[in-house]
């Protein structure tokens, strides 16, 4: 059995949610954002998950090691708004059993 | 007035299809696109992307996709109404709709077919506090006319193919370009990037980057803009501001005609029609939602089809009309075409 692991995401309206995620279904954390309707359609995963149009901005705020941002990534942060320290694209940030207890806070809609 | 019997808002892949199974009907479709070419999505974000769920096709690019789709339905002859956004929906005392853009080209139909996926593109805008008040008084999300820049200190924001194609094409036509990016590393085709640093090198562009414009200042018009660079914040004078981040969808004027929305989406009938809760229109592909909605190209496919079998009822109400196999009924252009199954042959043996 494919192991679940536990993530704590704040929507963008600062109400922190425990959810949970396979680890075994490639999702990422855009994904798993839209699949517990943490953000309204539409405005989360816009580009469908190519890097492509920054809608699943994240600030992680746990300390989990991530794995490092692929070109695509860096370059659209580079054009985002509000970026942080801490940003990442959600549909980048693949869930794996070392993410268990990661913390996520949404990034304002832009 | 453009008049047609189905007046798609959308050219992306669901619209476009839509004629397709539109003409087989032999109804005339008409489309309105916000973008200035078709395809939507798959033509202006990833149109060198695959797709790997068309039925038949094991790969396809999204923009071959949207060729292949503008071959199918050529025969069909469709109007489009490109590069402008459907704004206003007015019910007719005869039952029909009149469509008015934002440039005032109005558009009339019996049926409406919503294809407008996420919405339309609009410019990602900058969070800068003042950014709004010198919109039009120096500041613009898009070029339409180049020599509105000529002799003008231009400053461009953006990292990606537009912000470094236009500070390339504007470098021959202003006074000064000034290209501002949080890096020094650009997201474009390899030739602008080399022409770009070649025009760099020859004093052409000037490029600040890491640097981000923080602000803009001016009395009546743009005069200045304030750019963090580092842990300063410098003042470089200008009269133009063009920020470029590309486009996201937003559902737009849609959202204000009466339509049940839900999820940013419109509500249809998915168990009859799509049709919406205003009668003889209808939210084909991405843009409307129902229990069960999957956002996928060959779903719009689908609701195309049947949405298009519940427009020629409402159309002609007193005919009677069976789905006839392309196979065994060919397809016949309003062009002149006509694409049939060769005939087997029948001859006897001696």
């Amino acid at each position: 059995m494919a192991q679940v692991i536990t993530l704590f995401i704040t929507d963008r309206d600062g109400q922190t949610h425990e959810i949970t995620a396979p680890t075994d279904m490639n999702m990422n954390l855009m994904e798993v954002v839209r699949a517990y309707d943490l953000a309204p359609e539409g405005t989360i995963g816009v580009c469908g998950g190519m890097a492509m149009c920054a809608s699943c901005q994240s600030y992680i705020t746990s300390d989990h090691p991530l794995p490092e941002q692929n070109d695509y990534e860096r370059a659209m942060l580079a054009e985002a708004f509000y970026v942080k320290e801490n940003s990442r694209l959600g549909c980048q940030v693949f869930i794996t059993p070392d993410l268990e207890g990661l913390r996520v806070t949404l990034a304002p809609e832009s | 007035m453009i008049k047609s019997d189905i007046l798609i808002i959308g050219a992306g892949p669901t619209g476009l299809f839509t004629v397709f199974e539109a003409g087989l009907l032999k109804l005339k479709c008409h489309l309105i696109d916000a973008l200035p070419q078709p395809g939507g999505q798959c033509s202006e974000i990833y149109p060198k992307k695959p797709i790997y769920d068309i039925p038949a096709y094991p790969e396809i690019l999204a923009g071959d996709l949207t060729d292949r789709l503008m071959e199918q339905i050529a025969p069909f002859s469709p109007g489009f109404t490109l590069g402008e956004r459907a704004e206003t929906l007015e019910k007719q005392e005869d039952g029909s709709f009149v469509v008015t853009t934002d440039q005032g080209t109005r558009h009339s139909a019996p049926v409406v077919a919503i294809a407008g996926g996420l919405g339309s593109f609009e410019p990602r805008k900058p969070p800068i506090d003042n950014l709004a008040q010198y919109e039009g008084k120096g500041v613009a999300y898009f070029i339409k006319n180049p020599e509105q820049y000529r002799d003008k200190h231009v400053v461009i924001a953006g990292g990606g193919d537009s912000a470094l194609d236009w500070s390339i094409f504007l470098s021959d036509v202003a006074a000064s370009v000034t290209l501002v990016h949080r890096r020094n590393e650009f997201r474009g085709a390899l030739d602008s990037v080399e022409k770009a640093q070649e025009l760099k090198n020859q004093g052409k562009i000037r490029l600040i980057t890491p640097g981000e414009v923080i602000g803009l200042i001016g009395e009546e018009s743009l005069s200045a803009l304030q750019i963090q660079v580092d842990q300063e914040v410098q003042t470089l004078e200008c009269q133009a501001f063009i920020p470029l981040f590309g486009l996201a969808p937003k559902l737009g004027p849609i959202a204000e005609w009466g339509l049940e929305i839900e999820k940013n989406a419109i509500k249809v009938d998915n168990a009859l029609d799509y049709q919406t809760n205003i009668p003889g229109v209808y939210a084909i592909g991405d843009v409307n939602t129902y229990p069960g909605k999957l956002k996928l190209i060959l779903c719009g496919f689908h609701e195309a089809t049947l949405m298009c079998q519940s427009a020629y009822k409402r159309i002609y109400p007193d005919r009677r009309y069976v789905m006839k196999y392309t196979t065994v009924g060919g397809v016949e252009g309003f062009d002149g075409t006509k694409k049939e199954a060769p005939k087997a042959v029948i001859k006897s043996i001696e």
